[in-house]
């Protein structure tokens, strides 16, 4: 890793964190519908639904946020 | 990361993307009504209605339509029953001889039966009579190009690299957010600066299922090696002890519906699905070869071919698939999404399109690239630094 500390830097964990918790819960739902029928489709429908539901409440937050954005640079 | 390996890596995320993007553009496009090609395949169907019959009602002989489908047909082939578990109907696959369907894949045709009333439904033209399906101009794009082997290893090729334009991604991901918020989308500045916080935001959220999809893409394009593979060891081996006995002619054959039934039989709990006749190349010279699979969502695409012999109509043997088309029968429902009925197939499509955009927002960076971008003048905060776009 560079040798950059600026204060607000974040370390791997915490970049990586979200991420690392989506890709499980969307294995989980493709694993899911593999293991059963019935409800156990419904849980993989509802695990494969989160990164998608994810992508929808962040890309809306990004559009209502003020002209001065939420960059901190 | 260092400079120099965070250089090497925007250096592979580029390159391997810049080659993929234009087909894998197009894949994700064909793709989107692949997805759905069971029920467009139904809707575009225009074949006469199944008689309506209570549940549990016995299905027609085998014994019966083939007997039916060479009264249609005299003198030509049967290359292989399909009965579909799924809905009543029966697919009797015919061709003018084996010599033709080897010279010509095309020459074969195909008759539908209605399983409980042994009535026809639809007769497809030959193949190359009948011209191609909307549903299969798109797998021949999806797949390879219009030009079989060659396509599906060059698209498995592209695949490949996308995968590596994914795992790359990930990589250069992290010196990009340091000083984000995962999920930030800043629309302050330039357009450029949205659309690369929404790439990184659209392909981090969906990366788990790009590379699942993505390596068992890759895994499907191998698909007609590995059989040859198979074909050339195990089933080689397998029919060695056997000699160089003729093909069975058509009155030699004992009864296919017998051979399916002892097939049943040998495997109480299975499935089976298609009867492939001996002569066929997909198929042994002398045994009628039973496809047979599981009833669970994961066992159902785990098939194992039953040998019968074709002239006394004993049971040969119980084949044993090897560890490499067992890795392609898994890989199928997780590159097709048709393991978990049409909500499944819904989130595969939405997948697909959030795929698209990551493609294309990609192509839009580089196109309007800063200069400087994996050429040597690359900072962990380059976003941040990008009023020159050009």
């Amino acid at each position: 890793m560079t040798a950059d500390k600026a204060p607000s830097r974040r370390t791997l964990r915490q970049v990586f964190a979200a991420p690392l918790a989506l890709a499980l819960v969307t294995v989980a739902g493709l694993l899911a519908a593999l293991a059963g029928d019935g409800a156990w489709d419904a849980l993989s429908w509802i695990a494969l639904g989160i990164p998608l539901a994810t992508l929808v409440v962040f890309v809306s937050l990004s559009g209502r946020s003020s002209p001065s954005g939420q960059g901190n640079h | 990361m260092t400079q120099a390996s965070l250089r090497r890596w925007l250096w592979v995320h580029k390159w391997a993307s810049l080659v993929c993007t234009s087909f894998l553009l197009v894949i994700c496009i064909t793709g989107l009504p692949l997805v759905f090609r069971d029920e467009i395949g139904d809707w575009l169907d225009d074949s006469l209605p199944y008689a309506s019959a209570p549940d549990g009602t016995a299905n027609v002989s085998l014994d019966r339509l083939a007997a039916t489908a060479r009264q249609m047909y005299p003198g030509e082939i049967i290359g292989s029953i399909f009965v579909d578990d799924d809905e009543p109907k029966v697919m009797v696959a015919m061709a003018p001889s084996w010599v033709a369907y080897n010279a010509d894949r095309k020459s074969a045709h195909w008759i539908k039966f209605d399983a409980n009333t042994g009535k026809v439904l639809k007769q497809s033209k030959s193949f190359s009579g009948d011209g191609r399906s909307f549903l299969d101009v798109m797998l021949s794009l999806h797949r390879d190009l219009f030009v079989g082997l060659p396509g599906e290893l060059f698209m498995g090729l592209m695949a490949l690299l996308f995968v590596a334009a994914i795992v790359s991604g990930v990589v250069v991901y992290a010196p990009f957010m340091r000083r984000l918020d995962f999920g930030t989308v800043r629309r302050d500045r330039s357009p450029r600066r949205t659309w690369l916080d929404l790439h990184n935001l659209l392909g981090i959220v969906t990366v788990a299922w790009t590379l699942v999809v993505g390596i068992t893409g890759v895994i499907n394009e191998l698909s007609t090696p590995l059989f040859a593979l198979w074909q050339m060891t195990d089933v080689k081996a397998m029919l060695a002890p056997l000699g160089d006995k003729p093909v069975p002619a058509e009155s030699e054959l004992s009864s296919p519906q017998a051979a399916y039934d002892t097939a049943r039989a040998a495997l109480p709990g299975m499935v089976a699905t298609s009867v492939v006749f001996p002569g066929s190349p997909f198929g042994s010279p002398y045994h009628y070869l039973i496809w047979t699979k599981g009833q669970q969502p994961l066992t159902s695409r785990l098939f194992s071919p039953v040998l019968v012999d074709a002239r006394t109509g004993a049971l040969v043997s119980v084949v044993s698939m090897p560890w490499y088309l067992r890795t392609l029968e898994v890989s199928r429902p997780l590159h097709f999404g048709d393991y978990g009925g049409l909500p499944l197939k819904i989130i595969w499509a939405l997948l697909d399109l959030v795929t698209i955009a990551v493609l294309g927002s990609g192509l839009y960076l580089w196109l309007r690239r800063e200069v400087g971008f994996g050429t040597g003048r690359v900072h962990a905060h380059a976003p941040q630094t990008n009023s020159a776009a050009t």
